[in-house]
Parts: C-alpha cells; sequence; structure tokens
C-alpha cells in the first residue's frame, strides 16, 4: 500500500535516517555531558564523539578534520562564511560576487553586506541555469574579496563549475566560498582537488537530524574569518555556544553513510528520476527547467503551461512536491530562480519540483506520473487558454482588454 | 566499573525521557520543513506554534514574544548585537559576572564606538547598589544582568535593578538560562518592572542541545544575527529544528511543574553539602548572597581547583572547576576576580552544581570521598615541602 502524501520534496528537507538516529539517542540519554566539560567523563565521551563526527564530515569532502567548524546550519554556515570573510578581508577590497540564483541564506546575507557598505554584484546565468564563466571573469574588479557561488542549485539541481571558478578565484587571491546544502552525497566533493576556500554544509539535507550544519575553513593557504557569535570561544573562536552533541554525531553518521552508499543509491534514483522524466516527456507542453546533463540525479524540474499554479499544486495534494524553495514557498511570487533562467512568469508560475531520495520507490514514481497525467489533462479541460491554444491561436499576438 | 554520579547540572542536563519520547516522532515520518506548505510541513510549523505556545507559557509570556535560536549563546549575542546594531553607538552595561556570551559580545561593541560599563559586584557577587545607580545615571542604552549566576549560583533582584534603570531609558536584558526550572521565571511580572527581553536554554533543564529561546517585548527592535529565509518574524533565519524546539518546549512545562518540588529538595541537599564542606574548612563563594538552590561553589586553601577536580572524577563524581566553556582555559574565574577572591584562592574554585537525580546519599558519599582525597593531597603537599 502506498503512503499518501508522497514524498517527494527531498530537497526541502530529508527524514532522518533510522541508523542515524539510532546512533543520536545515547547522546540524549546516558551520554549528555557537555563537550566543553574538561574536568570529567561525562565531557570527555562527548567530546570524542563530537571529534569523530568531525572526522566523518571531513572524510566525505576530503578534508582534514581541523578545518570544520561546526554551525547551526548551512544558514548559519552562509551568513559567518560571507559576513566573516567580507569583514576580515575588508582592507584588501570590499566586492562580493555570488548569483542571482543563490539560496536566501546568500543573497539575503549579501544585502546585508551592502547595507554595511560593501558592494555586491549579482550576476545573471545562463538559460540552463549554469554560470557563465566569462560573465564571471568580467565581473571580477580589483577590490573583489569573496566569491560566492552554490555548488548544486536547491531549485533545479544544476551542478556549477566550482572546479573552475576555483581556479580563476585562486589565481587572483580572491576567497572562494561555495554552499554545498544540497551536494553532499549527491555530488563528488574532494576538497583536497577543488580550490574552495570556505564550503557550507547542512545535515538535514543528507539523511542527519535539522540543527546542525558545518562551515569548512581551508587551512593551506589559511583563510581567516571575523567570528559572529561571541562567548566561550567554543570552534577555535569561530563559533560559541554549547555543542549539540547528539546532533553532531547524526551529522557524522549520515555524512559517512553518504560516503559509503552514495555510489550505488545515485544510480538508483537516477534510473527513477528518468522513469519520471520519461512519464511526465508525453504531456504536451511541459517544459523541463536546468540543464539536463549537469544536475544531480535527483532533481526534476517542470512547467506545466496553461495551468494555474495553485490550482495544479491543491490538485496533486497527494505528491508532496514544492513550487520552489520550501524557505520561500509561503509567499505566493513566482520563483526568482526560474525567471532568472528567462522563464515568463505564468511558467514559473506553474512549475513544479520534484526531488527523490534514498526512500522513493518506483510505485511512487509510477503513482506520481499517473496522477500527473489525469489532473493536467483536467485542469487544461477547465482552461480556456488551453481551448485557445488548441484550436490554434498564438496567444502572444491575443490584445488582451482590460477590466 | 560504576557509573559516575553527576554534580555539574549546570553544565548541562540529561534530557528527560518524556522530552525524548516527544522528540522521536521528528527524527522519525514527522520530518517536514516546517516552512514546507504540504501536509509534512504543515504537520511540523504546527508543532513549533505549539511549542511557542508551551515556551511562552512556562515563563508568562505570550508566543509571539518567543524567538527560537540554536542556543543561550546565540540568544545572548542576538539580543546584545541586534539590539545594539538599531541604536546610535552609547553606553552599554553588563555584569562584570555575566556569561561570556554576554560580555564578548559587550567588548565587541566596545570596538565599534560603543562605551562598555562592567557592573561592579561586591565580595559576595551582588551587584554594587552604589556603583549600578551611578552607571544608570549616565543613561545607558543597553543593560544586561543575569537572572542567577552560571558560576556562584548568586541570584540578581533583576525586578528592582530593571526598576532602577527605568528613568534610563535602556533596553533592560536578563540572561536567565540558570534560573529556569530552579527559580519562578515570570516574564509579564520582570516585564511591567522594566524587564524588555530574557534568555531560556533547553538543556540546562532536562531538554536537548541545540535549542533555546530569546524572549523579547515587541518594542525591543534588533537586527538579526543570521540573514537568509526570514524564519521566526525575521529575527532569526534557517530551517527549525523542529525536534529539538519540541523537546524544549516539554522541558519547559516539566520544569515548571517541578519547580517548587525540585527547589525543596535541592535546598536540602545543598544545606547537606554545605554544612560538610564547612566542617571540611572549605570557604564557599557567595555565601551571604541569595543563590540558586542547587550551586555551592568553593575552595580549600592550598588546594589546587583542577587538581581537585582531578581525583573526585577518578573518584567516580562529576564536578566543575569553573564554567563548563571555558574550562580549557588556565585563567582563574573572571567571576571571582570581579568578586576580588584573591588568584591564589580562585585557582581552587571547585562547583558543584546538583540536579533532580542526586540524592541525599550521593551527597554524604561526596562528602566522604572528598574528605579522604583532600587528606591525601594535604600529605602530598606537605611532602613536598
Amino acid at each position: 500500500m502506498l503512503k499518501l502524501p508522497i514524498y517527494l520534496d527531498y530537497s526541502a528537507t530529508t527524514p532522518v535516517d533510522p541508523r542515524v538516529a539510532e546512533k543520536m539517542i545515547p547522546y540524549l540519554v546516558e551520554k549528555f555531558g557537555n563537550p566543553a566539560s574538561r574536568s570529567h567523563s561525562f565531557g570527555w565521551e562527548a567530546e570524542a564523539a563530537v571529534e569523530e563526527a568531525r572526522e566523518e564530515v571531513a572524510r566525505l569532502v576530503n578534508a582534514d578534520a581541523r578545518e570544520i567548524v561546526w554551525t547551526s546550519g548551512a544558514t548559519e554556515s552562509n551568513n559567518l562564511a560571507l559576513k566573516g570573510a567580507a569583514q576580515f578581508y575588508a582592507g584588501q577590497g570590499k566586492h562580493l560576487i555570488t548569483l542571482k540564483t543563490e539560496h536566501k541564506a546568500i543573497l539575503d546575507t549579501c544585502r546585508e553586506l551592502e547595507r554595511q557598505g560593501f558592494a555586491v554584484t549579482y550576476l545573471d546565468v545562463l538559460d540552463n541555469g549554469l554560470v557563465d564563466l566569462e560573465v564571471l571573469q568580467a565581473a571580477l574588479r580589483p577590490d573583489t574579496s569573496v566569491v560566492s557561488v552554490m555548488f548544486v542549485n536547491n531549485e533545479i539541481g544544476v551542478i556549477q563549475p566550482i572546479a573552475e571558478i576555483g581556479e580563476i578565484c585562486r589565481s587572483k587571491g580572491i576567497i572562494f566560498h561555495v554552499d554545498a546544502a544540497q551536494a553532499t552525497g549527491k555530488v563528488a566533493i574532494d576538497l583536497a582537488e577543488l580550490k574552495v576556500d570556505l564550503m557550507s554544509f547542512s545535515a538535514h539535507k543528507t539523511y542527519g537530524p535539522k540543527g546542525i550544519g558545518a562551515l569548512y575553513v581551508r587551512r593551506k593557504p589559511r583563510v581567516r574569518l571575523t567570528a559572529q557569535m561571541h562567548g566561550g570561544g567554543h570552534e577555535r573562536g569561530f563559533r560559541s555556544g554549547t555543542l549539540p552533541t547528539h546532533q553532531i554525531v547524526g551529522m557524522g553518521e549520515a555524512f559517512r553513510l553518504a560516503r559509503l552508499e552514495m555510489g550505488t543509491e545515485n544510480e538508483r534514483i537516477r534510473m527513477l528520476r528518468d522513469r519520471l522524466l520519461k512519464g511526465v516527456s508525453d504531456i504536451d507542453e511541459v517544459h523541463l527547467n536546468g540543464d539536463l546533463e549537469r544536475r544531480v540525479p535527483h532533481n526534476l524540474n517542470a512547467s506545466f503551461a496553461y495551468v494555474e499554479g495553485e490550482s495544479l499544486l491543491m490538485a496533486i495534494k497527494d505528491l508532496a512536491v514544492s513550487s520552489g524553495s520550501a524557505c520561500t514557498s509561503a509567499s505566493l511570487e513566482p520563483s526568482y530562480v526560474l525567471r532568472a533562467l528567462g522563464r515568463e512568469d505564468e511558467l514559473a508560475h506553474s512549475s513544479i519540483r520534484f526531488t527523490l531520495g534514498r526512500f522513493t520507490t518506483e510505485e511512487e514514481i509510477d503513482y506520481a506520473i499517473k496522477l500527473l497525467h489525469d489532473k493536467i489533462g483536467r485542469l487544461r479541460e477547465l482552461s480556456p487558454l488551453w481551448e485557445m491554444v488548441q484550436e490554434g491561436v498564438d496567444l502572444s499576438t491575443v490584445h488582451w482588454a482590460a477590466h | 566499573m560504576f557509573a559516575p554520579i553527576y554534580f555539574d547540572h549546570n553544565a548541562t542536563t540529561p534530557a528527560d525521557p518524556e522530552v525524548i519520547e516527544a522528540m522521536l516522532p521528528y527524527l522519525a515520518r514527522q520530518f517536514g520543513n516546517a516552512s514546507s506548505r504540504h501536509e509534512y510541513g504543515r504537520a511540523a510549523r504546527r508543532a513549533i506554534d505549539e511549542a511557542r505556545g508551551q515556551v511562552a507559557a512556562a515563563v508568562g509570556a505570550h508566543a509571539s514574544e518567543v524567538v527560537f535560536t540554536s542556543g543561550g549563546s546565540e540568544a545572548n549575542n542576538l539580543l546584545i548585537k541586534g539590539a545594539a546594531a538599531c541604536l546610535k553607538p552609547g553606553l552599554l552595561a553588563v555584569g562584570a559576572c555575566e556569561h561570556p556570551c554576554v560580555i564578548k559580545p559587550a567588548e565587541q561593541l566596545a570596538r565599534r564606538g560603543w562605551t562598555l560599563a562592567k557592573l561592579r559586584v561586591d565580595g559576595e557577587g551582588r551587584i554594587d547598589a552604589e556603583h549600578y545607580a551611578a552607571v544608570i545615571e549616565r543613561k545607558p542604552r543597553i543593560v544586561s544582568v543575569m537572572l542567577a549566576n552560571n558560576e556562584t549560583g548568586v541570584v540578581h533582584d533583576v525586578a528592582a535593578l530593571a526598576e532602577g534603570a527605568r528613568q534610563s531609558g535602556a533596553w533592560f536584558h536578563s540572561d536567565a538560562v540558570q534560573a529556569l526550572g530552579k527559580l519562578a521565571v515570570d516574564f509579564r511580572r520582570l516585564n511591567a518592572a522594566g524587564v524588555h527581553a530574557l534568555t531560556l536554554s533547553a538543556h540546562k533543564i532536562g531538554g536537548p542541545k541545540g535549542a533555546a529561546a530569546l524572549i523579547v517585548d515587541k518594542r525591543l527592535e534588533l537586527e538579526p544575527l543570521i540573514a537568509g529565509g526570514g524564519h521566526e518574524r525575521g529575527l532569526r533565519s534557517g530551517t527549525e529544528n523542529v525536534a529539538a524546539i519540541v523537546g524544549f518546549a516539554v522541558a519547559c512545562d516539566l520544569a515548571v511543574k517541578r519547580q517548587a518540588a525540585l527547589a525543596e529538595h535541592l535546598c536540602t541537599l545543598r544545606g547537606q553539602l554545605e554544612r560538610g564542606l564547612l566542617g571540611l574548612g572549605a570557604t564557599l563563594f557567595g555565601q551571604a548572597a541569595e543563590r540558586l538552590p542547587n550551586t555551592v561553589y568553593f575552595s580549600f586553601p592550598d588546594i589546587d581547583g583542577e587538581t581537585l577536580v582531578g581525583q573526585l572524577d577518578r573518584a567516580g563524581y562529576a564536578v566543575a572547576s569553573g564554567a563548563a566553556c571555558s574550562s580549557a582555559n588556565p585563567e582563574p574565574s573572571h567571576v571571582l576576580q570581579a568578586m576580588g577572591v584573591a588568584p591564589e584562592r580562585a585557582r581552587g574554585a571547585v562547583r558543584v552544581s546538583l540536579g533532580r537525580g542526586n540524592s541525599e546519599e550521593q551527597v554524604a558519599g561526596f562528602l566522604g570521598t572528598l574528605q579522604s582525597t583532600l587528606s591525601r593531597l594535604q600529605q602530598l603537599a606537605a611532602m613536598a615541602v
């Protein structure tokens, strides 16, 4: 029996893997010590668990454990990275570059930096969602201090050319930050190879708990940051506050499982995604958003023309999907990411993000395909626009009367 | 191997079984992102709304006055830096014995045009009334004095201090992290007296690490510390930690329900412990001040605190030599320094902080172990001379 609604929103958050939850629970119960307590075994036990988890996070991305700083999540990591680097290196320049399609945690932080007197260039992306390296090159200024580009886009799943951007930034001595919240467990990340200085991670997008994330801070060449949270001097002064041991243990285990299983898991998910892709491709007037090659296998983002977005979401409420990023889903604004790809508001409005994950089954995908066929067919029957299109009217030539 | 006895509840507490039970569904099938509009997301949102009401009710606040954060340190940083960002730089007054997560942000502001006044305390750790009045005369814009101190347990009459600061027009904040669950904490009453914000933390009251709250009067304008998505009315962005927030709420419920009986139990244990310590020749810090019912901070002449704590750990008692988060720091406690305790005396400081699971037998056992440990250390010291 299928459990409804079917969860196809793994980019918003993932369930905690039962193996992860099992590892976490002892650290809520008998191993509850404060990892900062240096005077007794409760504290040492907690500290050892924190350090083991740090090793696991580092291992997934081929970094040194000493380069991993715990935070409360990717949003905090992004804030710490951008504000911390911009403020620390302000003497070298006060210009940052990012993309229009970044997550709100980057865009809102950049807005705040602008209020603090920094200049920010927000780059357009190509129609396929990828950054144009020449456009990036052209945007560099002598006072550019930080470039921030996400590894994998949260709405359309495209993979940005991180290695190439790293080369450009390193050659100019510019700090390069990457938001990898949507990348861990989905693409291989090798920080010994990539010329990335700062990288943000989240646990809850990779089958770990909410409330924990990390920031990679490169040691060679050494990257410095201005701390944003002050207090007891935890995390070598980068980030004060009692470490939530159970959540950290959960992130460590989640990243360990990702390292061991991502190879086979991603192939299985790619098969399912391709099945979904094939299933919806034979619906008329479906537009796929974002490059299909340079993309994680978990994501499909499609616009269903001549269907009104809200009605579509209502009609397919047996599918837990989203019309954009969860963090902006409270607003009825069309996705700013899709608009940046050049989609008109109408199409952006009728777009659905399907994100698949570890617990998605073939049966669920088949159900979703059938439901989409049924409901989109029915919604279009009710649409006067669709009727005109069927009669061969070119809608762009129609002059609408104002009411 | 016997389980060591935990006497370090001011550092952190074990999560209550009821708290864990309430959290588990959110680590399993109720995993939605509270910002998602589908049923998974709405279920998470309902859980957070309910938790917000519970946390508010525990301290007599309104749900709309609760801002969830990742911990007490973040809540204190948010208040100090967030309030300052909305004001013209001026005078900022914080207690000399505040937690580092109040003092360090205040020191940061002092590098950016603010003037920092550290409120003096007397030899017992109480705010020096005369100095306080003089600072208030200078019209500070922000005042922060904790409800109860984490090291000494000294309780400040925050309502009276806030009344005293009212004429200055300052925003008055109090870190209530150590007070919650041990004392009655009533934000409405404090708010009426002129307190505008309180910091609470889950893991000090039998809740999980990773959740805390700033209770804040809506007139107090704050600039967020963490931007991106506009969660928590724009004051704190980031996907909500649903499981920890739910656990925090249950811990608040339990803390309030149990507070009176727990305080009585802890007072009995503390009395027993203090009589024993005084009999062994200890000095109790803040002895004459009103203190939390669970905290005893003491030292013995010529006995190094770190050494004593290490010996006690080996004998099966987990106690602290100072605040947990600065345990790595060999400097004598800033709290004892502010109280005018001589450095050699301060280096002997040991903190016992009792909790719900502790018993009279455990305290008696501890006193016995302490006595034999002390005489061994004293013999060693005599041999070394």
